[in-house]
């Protein structure tokens, strides 16, 4: 998993109908030290997000697993809102 | 997933009995923005798009999870069709 910063939001009219009330976020990956790093993406949130917040996010088919046994077409997917982190 | 502007088609008539009947189209992916980055890439269409259109695509096994793409060899597939994409100002 990773830390990223919702930046925005994406809308989609027509889509896999099992997209369908999923809300689809712009996540900007953070290095540890809270710098941007990396391409930008899109993923599905799973835990109601919104742009601004920090969260962290699952790459790969886990990330339809919060909608399971719907089968969510996604290769990222918000799975947590952080509060803060620390580093050692 | 990511976002990219669909900008061909492929036409292949010897390929994996699978992807018969499957729309193929060549994509550039971009950032929200809409600049081009990263380079092009062939998927599958699950959602009747067209040359021009911004689309979000999904990679690796997870395009197996498109419709009708059970048990296909395909690695990315268009899962929908974007309207707008927006941004916080800043970011």
């Amino acid at each position: 998993m990773q830390l990223a910063k919702v930046i925005g939001d994406v809308v989609v009219t027509r889509k896999d109908e099992n997209l369908t009330g999923v809300t689809l976020l712009v996540l900007q990956p953070l290095a540890a030290d809270g710098s941007p790093i990396g391409r930008t993406l899109v993923a599905v949130d799973a835990v109601g997000a919104g742009v601004g917040e920090t969260v962290f996010f699952v790459r790969g088919k886990e990330a339809s697993f919060p909608f399971y046994p719907t089968e969510v077409p996604t290769d990222a997917g918000v799975v947590g809102i952080v509060d803060h982190w620390d580093l050692g | 997933m990511i976002l990219a502007r669909i900008v061909g088609t492929v036409v292949a008539t010897r390929k994996d009995p699978r992807l018969v009947s499957n729309k193929l189209l060549i994509a550039r992916p971009m950032d929200p923005h809409g600049k081009a980055e990263g380079s092009y890439l062939v998927a599958v269409d699950t959602v009747d798009a067209g040359v021009g259109e911004t689309v979000l695509i999904v990679s690796g096994s997870s395009a197996r999870m498109a419709s009708g793409m059970k048990d296909c060899p395909v690695d990315a597939a268009i899962v929908g069709i974007v309207d707008t994409v927006d941004v916080a100002v800043g970011d």
